[in-house]
């Protein structure tokens, strides 16, 4: 192995239960997004436009669909002689078999694999959120500081500060204290989840932590804390622009939306920063006479007969004639029948809507406002002929039809 | 090895002239179609699908855009390193230029890679027709029959801009056996044109061109198949699903339109014989809020603000606000400014149409405008 300046690992195990249905038979990272993206071409392409060709991907959940879409990593170019993309599962060592306890331990099992390339520091990041970084700049400013540890963060309104993981600075950047989801927080600037680690460093916590028997084994409870009490140097990289974490269906169903809104700035349109995915082999989309197609997204193998707005629709939909489709995300494969109205929905792969079903309702007409939510179609579902699945619904069996 | 292995070789400079400006700066092989397409992912979707994993391409002039859209063959699956995807430029030598005059001519350049492969047969494709093939059909008619070539045909029209480049085959309704072969004839309607897709065993390949090659002879047709029609057995195999075969600007025309019919889609588009091509990692395609669409095929990484009818749009076009689009072929990252107006227009690659312009052609002459103009 030639020795590397720095690579990145990319934690993809969690199981991302807040996602439902749609992570039953998939790792969130794997979760369709975008049109034709899953969530982890966002961090592999990431990379790669900032100059890193060897990442490891550790996986545990689920990891059949997320390993096959990696495969050899050719569509980010992380197809490599030397380097590449590396899916890592835990596995058997003399010393027994252990999963992934924690997103520390991931990494301590991981050792030997980082210490092949030899290198000066370790980018960490996670499968689950959608943004557009040149991590190199991170890294100057890693260098810069002289820093032992270096955290990407953003700053939030203070009203959310909350909910995020919030990091106390000193006006240079250097962090004294970190919260996480403080009810009183004192500064605005959340954690992203993106680390740049000086590897020596690291490694020595690493190896101290999982000697800890009372440890959780966690990045965020364990290993910073340590870090910061033995007075290492940690500092807040300011990162300005769109980031989003789709660890909950709304945030998913708003992120995908966000993507119509000329105002957010993610331009996936830029071609000096891409985002690759591995391309499904399909004819361009067909729009018929009569259709009409508005304020969306579409993609490749789709064919449109009837109304789309407010939506984005994955590789090979259909929507037939006089069916509706309206602020909703619909992957990969559906068929949305006549005279079908999908409306706040988000309806995964292979899915058939029948004729006249409905699936979702705008907010405005809900009855039960306060109960009222995106509505989710699992995995290959048939919903029946005339069926009607009520917003913030979660199906993940076929529905019958209502004659 | 494989029993029974056939390998291609697609000739991707054939016809070139019919093209005319299509073609000044690339081969016929790597003219744009359908939206994502060049010519040439036809017939190498057709054969990869078919389980031909050694193919060559021979190319003659201009070919630039035919490698970079080819590359190592990946998009095809054919960057292998035993078989795969090569490149056959003109083998120029001190005997000669190696720009050569016909098939049989180009062969001879060819015939050492062809020599090396340890295939049993050869499967020769032209890149100028449209059609999804399931090639294994015609090579088990071949084996079967016990023919030593077989010529796949189509019976359909002749029109005056296709009869420069037509070839004709008259066979045994019973046996099938090929019993005239006319280049050129001055025949309009229905006939059964070849559609220059040709099988037969490499050894008789090699003796053919090495034949040719003594006696001065390039053209595959006329120098080596004609003279054997009774000699050999030449079989007539008839393909009968959708083909349209660019044999100029009308036609090139028309064969992007057909593409809105469903049938066609269907007939060229099966899942199960996917076509291939170039990934070029485009987004999907953003429709604003004024755009207006109906009977269009469009293709990733495009923006809609306009109203587009009858249309066939590429990768990457922008389409301005209230920019009106009818019966019109927009190449790859084409730019219509807001308010132009364009009917039976063809773009080129990098086209820019500014603000308000207005251009109209005709179905039976549409207006082509090179690549990388501004209007």
């Amino acid at each position: 192995m030639f020795k590397k300046e720095w690579i990145a690992m990319l934690l993809a195990g969690g199981q991302g239960s807040r996602l439902y249905t749609l992570t039953q038979n998939l790792a969130k990272p794997a979760v369709p997004f975008g049109g034709k993206y899953r969530i982890i071409d966002f961090p592999l392409s990431n990379c790669i436009n900032s100059g890193i060709d060897t990442v490891g991907v550790l996986t545990q959940y689920q990891p059949l669909v997320l390993n096959e879409y990696i495969g050899n990593g050719q569509p980010w170019d992380l197809d490599r002689a030397n380097g590449g993309v590396f899916v890592l599962p835990p596995y058997q060592k003399s010393s027994g078999s252990d999963w992934y306890t924690g997103t520390a331990n991931a990494i301590y099992q991981n050792i030997n694999f980082i210490d092949r390339y030899e290198p000066e520091y370790v980018l960490l990041l996670s499968g689950d959120h959608i943004y557009k970084m040149d991590y190199e700049k991170m890294l100057a400013y890693h260098k810069e500081k002289n820093a032992d540890c270096t955290i990407a963060v953003l700053q939030v309104p203070m009203e959310e500060a909350s909910r995020f993981g919030i990091m106390n600075t000193y006006p240079d950047g250097t962090i004294f204290e970190f919260e996480e989801k403080p009810p009183q927080p004192k500064s605005n600037l959340a954690s992203m989840g993106i680390y740049i680690f000086t590897w020596e460093k690291l490694r020595k916590y690493l190896i101290e932590d999982e000697a800890d028997p009372l440890s959780t084994k966690d990045f965020g409870k364990n290993i910073l804390p340590a870090m910061l009490g033995d007075g290492q140097k940690m500092v807040a990289y300011p990162f300005e622009g769109y980031w989003k974490d789709v660890g909950t269906i709304d945030s998913l169903w708003e992120a995908n939306m966000d993507l119509l809104d000329p105002k957010v700035p993610l331009d996936l349109y830029d071609d000096s920063w891409k985002i690759y995915s591995r391309n499904p082999v399909m004819p361009p989309h067909y729009i018929a006479n009569g259709a009409v197609v508005q304020n969306s997204m579409v993609t490749e193998g789709c064919t449109i007969a009837g109304n789309v707005d407010f939506s984005i629709l994955f590789a090979g939909v259909t929507v037939e004639e006089g069916a509706v489709v309206r602020d909703s995300i619909i992957m990969p494969g559906t068929v949305i029948k006549k005279g079908a109205v999908v409306e706040y929905a988000i309806v995964a792969e292979n899915c058939v809507i029948g004729e006249g079903a409905v699936v979702g309702q705008r907010p405005e007409n809900a009855e039960n406002r306060d109960n009222w939510g995106i509505a989710v179609v699992g995995n290959g579902i048939t919903i029946g002929a005339g069926a009607v699945v009520a917003p913030k619904a979660m199906i993940d069996k076929d529905v019958q039809g209502v004659q | 090895m494989r029993e029974n292995k056939v390998m291609g070789i697609i000739f991707s400079n054939m016809h070139d002239s019919m093209l005319g400006e299509l073609t000044e700066r690339r081969t016929t092989g790597s003219v744009p179609y359908g939206g994502r397409y060049r010519l040439i992912d036809f017939v190498l979707s057709s054969m990869v699908n078919s389980d031909i994993q050694d193919i060559g391409i021979i190319t003659k002039q201009n070919y630039q855009s035919l490698m970079d859209h080819v590359g190592a063959g990946r998009a095809w699956d054919l960057a292998r390193k035993r078989g795969g995807l090569v490149i056959l430029p003109p083998f120029a030598s001190s005997q000669g230029s190696g720009i050569y005059r016909g098939r049989l001519e180009a062969l001879q350049g060819a015939m050492s890679y062809i020599k090396h492969n340890d295939a049993k047969y050869v499967l020769l494709c032209d890149s100028d027709i449209i059609a999804n093939i399931d090639m294994r059909e015609m090579i088990n008619e071949h084996i079967k029959s016990g023919a030593q070539i077989s010529m796949m045909f189509k019976t359909t029209e002749v029109s005056a801009e296709s009869a420069r480049d037509t070839t004709t085959l008259a066979y045994d309704e019973e046996t099938k056996d090929v019993t005239d072969i006319s280049v050129r004839p001055d025949v309009r309607g229905t006939q059964h044109v070849y559609m220059n897709v040709m099988l037969l065993e490499k050894t008789l390949l090699e003796r053919l061109v090495g034949e040719g090659k003594s006696h001065d002879q390039y053209s595959l047709i006329r120098h080596a198949i004609q003279p054997a029609v009774g000699k050999l057995a030449i079989k007539a195999y008839e393909f009968s699903g959708y083909t349209h075969k660019i044999s100029g600007m009308k036609s090139y025309f028309a064969a992007n339109m057909e593409l809105l019919d469903p049938r066609v889609r269907a007939e060229l588009f099966p899942n199960k014989r996917p076509v291939f091509t170039k990934v070029r990692d485009q987004v999907p395609v953003k429709y604003g809020l004024s755009a207006r669409v109906g009977n269009s095929l469009i293709a990733d990484g495009c923006i809609i603000n306009g109203d587009v009818q009858n249309c066939i749009i590429f990768r990457g076009a922008k389409i301005g606000r209230n920019a009106v689009l009818k019966n019109c072929i927009i190449m790859q990252d084409t730019y219509v400014g807001d308010n132009a107006h364009l009917e039976y227009v063809i773009t080129d690659k990098d086209v820019l149409i500014k603000d308000s312009r207005v251009l109209i052609g005709y179905e039976t002459y549409p207006t082509y405008i090179a690549k990388g103009n501004s209007i």
